[in-house]
């Protein structure tokens, strides 16, 4: 099982980073931690749609918002006032919708953060088949073009609607148990536990995603990639192919905007923003497009000092530079970068 | 029954009639050739065939199914593998990789198998990687297996293409001007290689501008000019035709 190799690394070093910080006393680091791992799960998912399938999407944060805002408005609707009517007493009966105590001891009637999870990916998949099958007949810019207006659609609809909360987005969003005495919850108390919860997820994610690309998905989608009329006539549906990785990556996203969002215990426009979506592809770039391990090195990294907040006021602008040296120095990657070839060319030009 | 049959293919691109009103059928274990000067329709008519292209009229039936309109991987999927007369090979793939996916219509593990990595899914990869070697050895290159496919010579990619298509297991084997860049003593072992391929019970179709190549090997060849077709008989035949001749050679009107 040597494509798991990584895997053991990976476990060993998410259980290394917590101990090192409780030993050091920095515990608030895992909050950090924590969050960089659900942009993880959203960037990987990319990584599979642009370094494998070979398409582009610059709408990625439109997909995060949507489970993120589904979620969150499901679980903080109340609908007590309605509690008497047929179909809230019968959505009651199927546990689909449950009272909890809101933050200032009401009773609220909402819907349970597991129906309302599997509502938001749910509807991502809709969404992006329904998007997915007009805009993967594009190619290259046209591609990027379509995306990016799917995101800055999906961007105005959120800060744009009162319902979603507009410019303040939506806040007090329960925590979310996915079992007893395990919630995915911002509460200190609970830091250690959703530290180890999200980074296995990232792991149940990443082992899905490698089996997937040493699989015949993987090869055919590598193919598309390399020569899609070719991949056609070997009898790859390469229309198929590419929506599915596309759903796939945008239900990702979804997952980790629906994660993200209980954890925070709500959720802004700004998770919509087109900078986002830009943020997302930067981060594929520099871990190298066909690289899930790359990608997640660098997600985690960059995610973490940008959450950290060392970019200070140039947060954006460091992504966007990112974007610029990477294009022009290694389009293969940060972890691919030659060192010596660019040592050589710099040399030979000043000769 | 014949198992391709070609029945009144037409094909216009604005003021340009390329495939005009065709019909022809390939018998199970022939080799049949489709030649023409350039310009002739041939490529056109070969994409209609493989279904890069949908026919503005006519029809084609591949066994017991009519496939003109449907999509190259349900064309390839039914049973057509097909070569390019441009080699596309996968780049940043091993030429193995790439004779792999030639086994892609014969197997059959998706998203949720792969990801999930089933058991099942392991002994068809092992299945895929056996006939794919035995592919590349049949054409003689199984020593290249782990190399870039795009990195070898350019002899050595046609082999690899043509490995891809066998490793498919079709039932017919459309070749698009396979001698495009080969040289005489090359050309002569294509036509063998051909012949060992028709030999283990592939029908094959070549499209070819080459006349040497095809009159040794093929049973048949089919002529088309500005898109109609104006032959269909035996090389010996067509190299007598008035008609062939005229088109190849020139009028010898003025």
């Amino acid at each position: 099982m040597k494509r798991y190799n990584h895997i053991l690394i990976l476990i060993a070093a998410v259980a290394g980073v917590q101990v090192l910080t409780a030993v050091l006393g920095k515990q608030f680091y895992l909050t950090q931690l924590t969050m960089t791992a659900y942009y993880c799960i959203a960037i990987v998912g990319l990584t599979l749609l642009m370094g494998f399938a070979g398409q582009i999407s610059l709408g990625h944060a439109g997909f995060f918002a949507i489970g993120g805002y589904t979620s969150a408005v499901l679980t903080t609707l109340d609908l007590s006032q309605f509690k008497d009517s047929s179909i809230v007493s019968l959505l009651a009966k199927l546990f689909i919708v449950t009272s909890r105590q809101d933050l200032y001891g009401g009773q609220v009637l909402s819907f349970n953060p597991w129906a309302a999870f599997i509502i938001a990916i749910g509807l991502t998949l809709v969404i992006a088949y329904i998007i997915g099958i007009p805009v993967l007949k594009l190619k290259g810019h046209y591609l990027a073009m379509a995306t990016l207006g799917f995101g800055t659609i999906i961007y105005s609809i959120v800060l744009g609607t009162q319902r979603f909360g507009a410019a303040d987005g939506i806040s007090s969003v329960p925590a979310f148990t996915l079992l007893p005495g395990l919630a995915v919850s911002g509460n200190t108390e609970f830091r250690v536990r959703n530290y180890y919860l999200a980074w296995t997820l990232v792991i149940g994610v990443m082992v899905l995603l490698i089996n997937l690309i040493n699989s015949r998905v993987g090869r055919a989608l590598r193919a598309i990639h390399g020569a899609e009329d070719a991949a056609g006539a070997m009898g790859v549906d390469t229309a198929r192919f590419k929506l599915n990785t596309f759903i796939l990556s945008a239900a990702l996203a979804s997952m980790a905007g629906v994660f993200l969002t209980h954890y925070n215990g709500g959720i802004g426009p700004s998770e919509a923003s087109i900078m986002k979506s830009v943020r997302y592809v930067a981060i594929v770039s520099v871990g190298g497009m066909g690289s899930l391990w790359g990608t997640l090195i660098m997600s985690t990294t960059l995610t973490f000092l940008s959450l950290r907040g060392y970019f200070g006021t140039f947060d954006d602008a460091v992504f966007g530079a990112i974007l610029i040296v990477i294009m022009l120095f290694s389009p293969q990657g940060i972890l691919q970068f030659d060192v010596k070839a660019l040592l050589k060319k710099l040399l030979r030009k000043k000769e | 029954m014949a198992l391709l049959e070609v029945n009144n293919l037409s094909k216009r691109f604005g003021g340009l009639q390329a495939v005009k009103d065709v019909s022809f059928s390939v018998e199970r274990g022939m080799i049949k050739a489709v030649i023409g000067p350039n310009g002739a329709g041939k490529t056109t008519l070969f994409n209609l065939l493989s279904g890069f292209a949908e026919p503005d009229t006519g029809e084609v039936r591949f066994r017991d199914a009519w496939i003109h309109g449907r999509g190259p991987h349900q064309i390839a999927a039914s049973g057509i593998s097909r070569t390019f007369q441009h080699i596309r090979l996968f780049s940043h793939m091993t030429a193995l990789e790439n004779v792999t996916v030639g086994r892609h219509v014969r197997s059959r593990a998706g998203f949720v198998a792969g990801m999930l990595s089933l058991p099942w899914t392991h002994r068809e990869e092992r299945e895929i990687r056996e006939k794919s070697l035995n592919a590349m050895e049949f054409l003689g290159i199984a020593h290249l297996a782990h190399d870039e496919a795009t990195s070898l010579s350019y002899g050595q990619q046609r082999a690899v293409e043509l490995s891809r298509a066998l490793a498919a297991e079709p039932e017919m084997l459309l070749l698009d001007e396979p001698a495009a860049g080969l040289n005489m003593r090359e050309t002569a072992d294509l036509a063998n290689l051909i012949v060992r391929i028709r030999d283990r019970g592939i029908t094959v179709l070549i499209v070819e501008h080459d006349m040497s190549l095809v009159m040794k090997i093929s049973d048949e060849v089919v002529v088309l000019s500005y898109g109609e077709k104006i032959a269909d008989e035996k090389p010996l035949a067509v190299q007598k035709d008035p008609q062939v001749i005229s088109v190849y050679l020139g009028e010898d009107e003025c």
